[in-house]
């Protein structure tokens, strides 16, 4: 891969003529309206204060429970959602504020590939509509370029060039999954964000879904922010990872050191809980106790410190700031403060 | 896992590489539309309806070769005359050809339906879709608006215009019916848009940067047609049967001109209703065939649009 851990930034949001997307201090609160007149009564702390930068044509992976605030970071970075407090950067450009107009520009560097193949396809257009919707809006190729275009894509992803003139019902999964992705590729975006883009396929469809994303980012040199809850397919195609916990980074570092030397107790528990085929190699299991706490009233300190087998006083005091502990190592728990 | 390396350059498009389905038609792909007409003509009743309906709507276009008779003329020396060669079906109090006025006044019944339905339609897809689309303030504003006029009772309401307004014209008339009848359908839109909203496709629409405008009108209301078009129908068939009610008590569009509502207001007579029944029952069977047959097609096309809700 192009990144390797030597070059990885120091600070997690450094400045760098590498970084195609930064994200500093993010927050999204989701206010809960209540009583007669429909006040604030409270938020939903989906995203709270998370600071990340992804390197251009890196693929850092998302993981976390349902919950954990993952899918809202991702729409928050491609400005679907706005964000409560916080600076989002695309090519060293503020974009945390533009106004709709401005970012339909922007909108063509970065894409987003949605997690239900059924729901995230229009279902009245054509294929050949699908795809060559986003190239009417960004582009401004004549009608016969953009019919070139739509099949070069679908041929891309593995389809037919005929598909063009049917639509999504007469597809499964797998091969609607293929359109979105061609979908999204069609304006040769530098930046797409797979929303848990294999969570709803198959296990073997899982696979092909991904390698060929994987195969398009080295044809196309695109940057991915995926996002998973599960740890084995952020393994498959990620250089790093970041863990997810109600709304705030556990753990963010390279794929090799997530995997091999997981630092926090609740990646820890995450990898333990991932199964594996080799049954010489086993490993203890650390089943977590309880479930995930309300995002609307997260535990003080460390929001992990209700669930966490190695709590002590200091953590319901504190909120762990995330630290770099190695080389692009960054964790938050108090374990690891000097 | 890294990513294959030979990858790197262009595909080459001329050899591409073999599709993972292969059982996947190549072709007689149905568009969503297709198919909804095809469920649409495999239902007899809404067929039916199809067939009835046009029979009264050409019955009505060509009612200057079906009759030689002028609907308007009337004839003070046949005042109240039974079937005869002359008049199939008689005479009406003033003397006019009864059959004349029957084929006519469908054309009055026809067009108030249809213009009131086209124009519930305008206000009723704008208001739902800014309301549905938009949602917060705008949608607080135009919902409560529309529970107002829903609060107005609407026959005191016509009637009190009506009583106002020295000359009743067929457009005042479809006006007065359309702006009584359009918060229906705009809740509709309304909570069709709103469920939309949330969708994923609706999402990916904004992140390849579509407008608004492109967003409602390419991905919203393709996706509300059903909805929107059985529920149309299903107004128009009740337009009908409010332009023919207050004509039945002389509310509606007025004499000389023909329609259902005002002939059948000669039933009102004991002496008509008894001695001449081919006076009244045409136009009554009129109204009662149009609007079944409206709600038939209505239905089809509930059924059509959305399978899921087939009892059959």
């Amino acid at each position: 891969m192009a990144t390797t851990l030597e070059e990885k930034s120091r600070s997690i949001t450094s400045v760098d003529q590498d970084t195609l997307v930064r994200v500093e201090n993010i927050k999204k609160y989701f206010p809960i309206k209540g009583g007669i007149l429909k006040h604030t009564i409270g938020h939903v702390k989906a995203v709270d204060d998370v600071s990340l930068a992804i390197k251009k044509g890196e693929t850092l992976g998302v993981v976390g429970e349902s919950g954990s605030g993952k899918s809202t970071l991702g729409r928050m970075i491609i400005r679907l959602l706005a964000p409560t407090e916080g600076k989002i950067y695309f090519d060293n450009q503020d974009i945390t504020n533009l106004s709709n107009e401005k970012l339909r520009n922007y909108r063509r560097d970065m894409q987003i590939v949605f997690q239900d193949p059924f729901a995230s396809l229009n279902s009245k257009m054509s294929v050949g509509q699908l795809i060559e919707e986003p190239l009417l809006i960004q582009t401004n190729l004549s009608k016969v370029e953009r019919k070139e275009k739509a099949i070069s894509m679908l041929e891309k992803v593995g389809l037919r060039a005929d598909d063009r003139a049917k639509y999504p019902h007469e597809f499964s999964g797998g091969q609607r999954q293929r359109i979105s992705i061609a979908r999204a590729l069609a304006i040769s975006p530098k930046f797409v964000i797979g929303d848990e883009p294999v969570s709803a396929l198959d296990v073997s469809i899982q696979a092909q879904v991904l390698n060929l994303m994987a195969d398009l980012q080295d044809e196309l040199n695109l940057t991915y922010l995926f996002i998973a809850h599960d740890l084995s397919v952020v393994k498959h195609i990620s250089d790093r990872v970041a863990v997810m916990y109600l709304g705030r980074i556990a753990e963010i570092a390279p794929k090799e050191a997530i995997y091999d030397n997981p630092l926090h107790p609740y990646t820890q528990a995450l990898l333990s809980s991932v199964p594996i085929t080799d049954i010489d190699h086993k490993r203890e299991k650390i089943i977590l106790k309880g479930d995930l706490p309300s995002p609307s009233d997260p535990p003080s300190g460390c929001a992990f410190r209700t669930r966490c087998p190695m709590a002590h006083d200091r953590c319901k005091v504190d909120r762990p700031e995330l630290l770099e502990k190695k080389n692009g190592h960054f964790v938050a728990c108090h374990l690891y403060d000097r | 896992m890294q990513p294959s390396p030979q990858g790197a350059t262009e595909i080459d498009p001329v050899s591409p590489q073999p599709p993972l389905d292969q059982n996947a038609r190549s072709s007689n792909s149905k568009s969503p539309f297709q198919l909804a007409l095809r469920r649409f003509l495999n239902n007899k009743l809404a067929v039916l309806g199809i067939v009835v309906l046009l029979t009264i709507i050409l019955a009505s276009i060509f009612a200057p070769l079906l009759t030689d008779l002028d609907p308007t003329k009337s004839d003070l020396m046949k005042i109240e005359n039974g079937p005869s060669s002359e008049h199939i079906l008689g005479t009406d109090g003033s003397g006019r050809d009864n059959f004349a006025r029957l084929l006519y006044g469908s054309r009055i019944s026809l067009i108030v339906g249809f213009s009131a339905m086209l124009f519930t339609l305008i206000i009723g897809v704008t208001l739902g879709s800014i309301s549905g689309y938009y949602g917060g303030k705008v949608d607080s504003l135009i919902m409560r608006f529309t529970d107002l006029v829903l609060a107005l009772p609407f026959l005191v309401l016509a009637l009190t215009i009506i009583a106002l307004v020295p000359t009743i014209t067929t457009a005042l008339f479809v006006c007065i019916i359309a702006l009584t009848i359009w918060p229906n359908l705009t809740r509709i839109i309304r909570g069709t848009f709103l469920s939309l909203r949330e969708q994923e496709f609706v999402l990916g629409a904004r992140a390849i940067g579509a407008s608004d405008f492109r967003i409602i009108f390419r991905h919203f209301i393709p996706n509300a047609i059903g909805p929107i078009i059985v529920n149309a129908t299903l107004m128009m068939a009740q337009m009908i049967i409010i332009e023919s009610g207050l004509s039945f008590i002389g509310m509606g569009i007025p004499q000389p001109t023909p329609t259902w509502g005002n002939m059948l207001s000669e039933a009102q007579n004991i002496r008509i209703l008894r001695n001449h029944p081919e006076a009244w029952i045409p136009p009554g069977l009129g109204i009662f065939l149009t609007v079944l047959s409206i709600n038939f097609i209505g239905d089809g096309l509930r059924d059509a649009f959305d399978p899921k809700s087939n009892k059959r």
